[in-house]
């Protein structure tokens, strides 16, 4: 049974029909919360980049964003100084054939006016999107992704296998899955490079978990937090264990960057560690920003084990929250999507959750929200990195 | 790598073949014997949900595995039934956890 989705000036079909408002500079932060608030709960979303120094990465990501098939349109709010390259945004959007407007703080006059032009091009952007057209979806052209946050050590038990076994079934019908983060899986390299589809990409994977091992050394830490002790991890091999468990047991088709979109489906690892020396910091703050960055590949929603109680959404893309922890789970309920710490008190297989996700993942993609959605959930993070383009071996060869 | 589909109610989880450790899958007292990986185990600490102990001894400087793979190496000498976590088992990687004060480390 196909989804009903949204069909893109550019043929993309979105599960959503969101209007971003984007401020490209800390600067136009505060006037583009005060356009976005009053529809927050009308599936209009706030993104930005603080930053006031241009770069390479920050504007791939902004351009992927704000051209995600879940987005119906985009307004950019500007100071009007800043280093952001606002033209060449504005123009890739264009060509995506969204409705886009770039509004500027200096230009317009200030923040009174600035809000005031910026809520009146909502009010008729929303009443342009009620015509967004509808159309058949099928499985292979859904990009899920899958990310744990707030890991303890059951999250490696219940939520991240199961979140696998989802992963499988959706793989198995050739949608697109995506898993991250090779901060969080050092020791799982070789594992990693059996199930790659060739031999060149197994030795790409061993380098990219590598780089991560070394750029986290550089830091002075691990990709661990206290949270994490407390809930029963002891090391980050035991944590990448755990985390590896999400990428379920598929052939891994390729590796991708932040903003490279496959073009096939099949299992895909995001490197999101930065290339070359530490230039920026650490390489991934807080979950959200790994979160824009999976939604940058083009995921239409996002799978999301936590054990202490991750709480966060996220602005363009659904999160589908997946409890690993019993406990946790009856303490907030109200912000947890599946109970997969059950399956520890006997209550279910492995399969009967897998399988639950997999049928949420469907309803979420009808409209159903989520209940991070339902929250009002809109986190979003984007910082500075650094990267060289992938190499040949990342990716699979045309079919 | 084969997951386990169900838990029983004895409250703790062998996960592999060739494991030194098991899981607490519910909380269970200190003093409790369990039956797991062929052999019984007396527990020398209150487990909490996901925390490990000792399925056998296992001497300093060795390999602790769990689900089959090393996820460190004991830092002291660990007892049948023993908690084991940060202050026996380290990373055989990067340091998750800064444990000496500043002063010691010079």
């Amino acid at each position: 049974m196909p989804i009903n989705a949204y069909l893109r000036q550019d043929g993309r079909k979105g599960i959503r029909n969101t209007i971003v408002v984007a401020y490209l500079v800390e600067c136009a932060h505060h006037v583009s919360r005060e356009i976005t608030f009053p529809y927050r709960n009308q599936d209009v979303h706030l993104i930005g980049f603080p930053g006031c120094y241009p770069n390479e990465y920050s504007h791939k990501m902004m351009e992927r964003l704000c051209t995600h098939p879940n987005v119906g349109a985009t307004l950019l709010v500007s100071l009007g100084c800043e280093g952001f390259n606002k033209g060449k945004l504005i123009e890739s959007i264009r060509k995506s054939g969204r409705p886009v407007k770039l509004i500027g703080i200096q230009d317009t006059g200030g923040t009174r006016k600035t809000i005031a032009e910026g809520k009146a091009w909502i009010e008729q952007t929303m009443k342009q999107l009620e015509a967004t057209p509808r159309v058949d979806m099928a499985i292979d052209e859904l990009s899920v992704g899958t990310i744990c946050g707030g890991s303890d050590a059951t999250s490696g038990l219940t939520a991240n296998p199961a979140m696998g076994r989802a992963f499988d079934f959706l793989v198995e019908k050739n949608a697109t899955c995506v898993f991250e983060e090779t901060g969080e899986l050092i020791g799982m390299e070789h594992w990693m490079a059996k199930r790659a589809a060739t031999p060149e990409l197994g030795k790409e994977i061993i380098g990219t978990v590598a780089k991560a091992a070394k750029y986290y050394s550089a830091m002075g830490y691990a990709s661990f937090a206290p949270g994490n002790a407390d809930g029963g991890l002891t090391t980050i091999e035991e944590k990448s264990l755990g985390a590896y468990a999400k990428s379920g047991q598929s052939t891994i088709s390729g590796i991708i960057k932040p903003g490279d979109i496959p073009l096939q489906g099949g299992l895909y690892l995001l490197d999101v560690v930065p290339d070359g020396d530490p230039k920026f910091g650490f390489p991934n703050i807080v979950d959200n920003a790994e979160i824009a960055e999976l939604i940058a590949c083009g995921n239409h929603i996002i799978l999301f084990s936590t054990g202490r109680g991750s709480v966060v959404g996220s602005a363009i893309s659904p999160v589908i929250k997946v409890c690993a922890n019993p406990k946790t789970f009856k303490r907030m309920e109200d912000d947890m999507d599946v109970d997969a710490g059950r399956i520890l008190e006997g209550r279910a297989t492995l399969d009967d959750v897998g399988h639950e996700i997999y049928d949420l993942i469907l309803r979420a993609c009808e409209g159903e929200k989520t209940k991070s959605e339902k929250l009002g959930h809109q986190e979003f993070i984007l910082t500075y990195k650094t990267f060289e383009p992938i190499g040949p071996a990342c990716l699979p060869s045309a079919a | 790598m084969a997951y386990f589909q169900k838990t029983d109610d004895s409250g703790v989880l062998y996960l592999a073949a060739g494991d030194n450790i098991a899981v607490a899958t519910a909380e269970v007292p200190a003093g409790t014997t369990v039956e797991v990986a062929n052999t019984r185990v007396k527990l020398l600490s209150n487990m909490a949900i996901g925390h490990k102990f000792a399925v056998r001894a296992i001497k300093s400087g060795e390999r602790v595995v769990k689900y089959g793979a090393p996820i460190g190496s004991a830092s002291a000498d660990i007892a049948p039934g023993e908690y084991v976590h940060i202050h026996n088992l380290g990373s055989d990687y990067m340091p998750s956890y800064t444990l000496e004060p500043v002063q010691d480390r010079e």
